[in-house]
């Protein structure tokens, strides 16, 4: 009988500290399988975000780096420059890739650097206590926009993969969502082109993730897929940007 | 060559494989050194979108393995603080060079030396200490960038070299000992992200979430600090055997110490002086020997381009057992020889 599912070695089998209903989880879980099907284990270097995410290198087995808040893609741009034959790749949160690093994002979107970005979108600052985003959408409540977002007072919603895509040094970017299994499998497909993509010389490739966060959403975990499905992708909907 | 142009030209026969920087006077020279021969010596120059930028992409690069350095003035480098935090958290070798103009704020863009505390206690948050390196001369500019990356390798510590606009300007010829570029013996980085092949996951990081890991790690830093100070003190003496007076001085204020030191010598004062050439760890060896050798104790003079910084080191290498007397200026003014002679004249 063939074996066709198990556990990815780049994923050690250990308990997570996320909360119940995260997307974290099942996107380090993505990328494990992807780095596991391209044979590039030994060849990938991850840089962690400040976020939820801090430790992602406690759960994949591969080299990772830490990077201060916002300034993971600086930290990678060095790290593939140095060393161009390793596959190197950003897991960032909103806040961390579209607040406090948007300078390090743009610039290194604009020099063509050729790293793959995995974007968490939640709409959130989760690890912080649930504070308003840079995405966060109109009328969201958050800890600091506990009457909802306001236009007027906290500006719209970001919409930075639409921003990058104007560069010229952008190659590749998609919105995926991680609300249904058919929307966690084109994730996957997403995330893997964005890789491949690298390993091929492409350039710049960018995957957003819309990612639930049911604990700073106050919802059930199946309420905040279905919340996805039905308000955020309208303000960030899905698909190829570039 | 410029002290600036000496600073580059060091650091890449250094075998210096990274920079990367963003403009600011006055060490706008160093930078344009270094986007003309890294480049031609098939090293990595990169021109950030800030220093904040420059200062983490110094951190992927090291963390990679590679020799890295960025470089600014005053302004710059306060934003790099947090950086530098990281790299010594994460105890990444990297050279940090700060080629000080005066301040606070914008300032303006002449020399001054009032970074000294920023340098010399951290800058950045938690505790960590930088090894601290100040040339006062262009040749020396060049020469201290091979003690400053072997020192950063060595100890898995950022070095910031220490200069001011005044030296960062000067020209002055320079012995360049070695003829074209050779790297140096590649020092073995057992924990450098490189891909895992045939070895355990490394990962490269400052954070410590579990109970009283942060602690020993801080310990394990401590150690380390502890073993810098007492094994990295550098400085040079001039006729403090028998001197009355002793100045320290430090960077091109010690070049103007050391004239006025001739000029009281020629007319009979007694003056030495001391000059720290590793501001941290502060070189309370010299204190200590300066005391001994005269039997009777001398007095100290601190001169500075600042309002009293370094003044506060040579107080704790004395420890009250000689008066210690400041002499400083800030804001682009420098203390003339005809200062330093009148306050020596002061004090005796
Ligand atoms: C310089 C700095 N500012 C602020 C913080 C605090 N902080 C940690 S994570 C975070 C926001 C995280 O939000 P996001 O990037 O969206 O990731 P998430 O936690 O939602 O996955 C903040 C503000 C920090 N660690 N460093």
């Amino acid at each position: 009988m063939d074996k066709i599912y198990a556990h990815p070695k780049s994923l050690r089998n250990i308990q997570t500290h996320y909360c119940p209903g995260c997307g974290h989880g099942i996107a380090h879980r993505i990328i494990a399988e992807i780095v596991d099907e391209l044979g590039i284990r030994e060849r990938v270097i991850a840089v962690a975000p400040v976020g939820c995410a801090v430790i992602a290198y406690d759960y994949w087995d591969f080299d990772c780096s830490e990077a201060a808040h916002g300034r993971a893609l600086a930290v990678a741009t060095a790290i593939k420059r140095v060393r161009p034959e390793n596959i190197v790749f950003t897991y960032q949160g909103d806040g961390d890739l579209a607040a406090i690093g948007t300078n390090e994002t743009i610039h290194a979107a604009n020099r063509g650097e050729n790293l793959t970005v995995v974007f968490i979108n939640n709409a959130v600052y989760g690890m912080t206590g649930g504070q308003m985003a840079p995405t966060t959408l109109l009328n969201q409540k958050t800890a600091t926009t506990v009457k909802g977002r306001e236009a007027g007072i906290h500006g719209y919603p970001l919409k930075i993969s639409e921003m990058l895509a104007l560069l010229p040094g952008v190659k590749y970017i998609e919105r995926v969502s991680l609300h249904s299994p058919q929307e966690i499998i084109k994730t996957k497909k997403a995330i893997k082109q964005a890789f491949s993509n690298q390993i091929e010389g492409i350039g710049f490739s960018l995957v957003e993730v819309l990612s639930p966060c049911p604990t700073y959403w106050g919802m059930q975990p199946k309420e905040a897929l279905d919340w996805i499905k039905e308000v955020m992708v309208k303000k960030f909907p899905l698909g190829r940007i570039k | 060559m410029s002290g600036n142009e000496a600073i580059a030209e060091g650091a890449i026969r250094a075998g210096c494989c990274f920079y990367a920087g963003y403009p600011i006077t006055p060490q706008n020279e160093l930078i344009g050194y270094m986007s003309v021969h890294m480049p031609e010596n098939k090293r990595i120059f990169i021109q950030a979108e800030s220093e904040i930028a420059a200062i983490n992409m110094v951190f992927g690069a090291s963390a990679a393995g590679s020799r890295a350095m960025t470089s600014s003035s005053s302004p710059g480098i306060s934003l790099k603080q947090e950086g530098i935090s990281y790299i010594a958290g994460a105890q990444l070798p990297a050279v940090i060079v700060n080629i000080m103009r005066a301040g606070p704020g914008l300032g303006n863009i002449w020399p001054a030396q009032s970074d000294y505390f920023q340098a010399t206690r951290g800058g950045g948050n938690g505790e960590y200490r930088c090894i601290v390196l100040a040339p006062s001369s262009v040749q020396e500019s060049f020469d201290m960038m091979f003690s400053a990356f072997n020192l950063a390798d060595k100890y898995r510590n950022p070095v910031i070299v220490l200069g001011d606009g005044m030296l960062g300007q000067m020209m002055e010829p320079v012995w360049l000992p070695v003829a074209g570029c050779r790297l140096p013996v590649a020092v073995k980085k057992p924990w450098a992200l490189t891909g895992c092949k045939e070895r355990e996951q490394n990962i490269v990081k400052s954070f410590y979430m579990h109970e009283g890991d942060l602690e020993k790690f801080n310990l394990l830093l401590q150690k380390k600090y502890a073993q810098i100070m007492d094994s990295e003190q550098r400085y040079e003496e001039i006729d403090t055997k028998d001197a009355k007076i002793i100045l320290v001085a430090y960077g091109s204020m010690a070049r103007i110490a050391k004239s006025a030191v001739k000029s009281l010598r020629a007319k009979g004062i007694k003056t030495g002086l001391i000059r720290p050439i590793t501001l941290w760890p502060f070189p309370v060896k010299a204190f200590q020997q300066a005391n001994r050798q005269t039997g009777e104790q001398a007095n100290y003079l601190s001169i500075e381009m600042s309002y009293g910084q370094m003044v506060e080191d040579v107080r704790l290498a004395v420890c009250g057992k000689a008066r210690v007397e400041f002499l400083g200026r800030s804001g682009g003014g420098v203390p003339t020889e005809e200062e330093i002679i009148k306050k020596v004249n002061s004090i005796k």
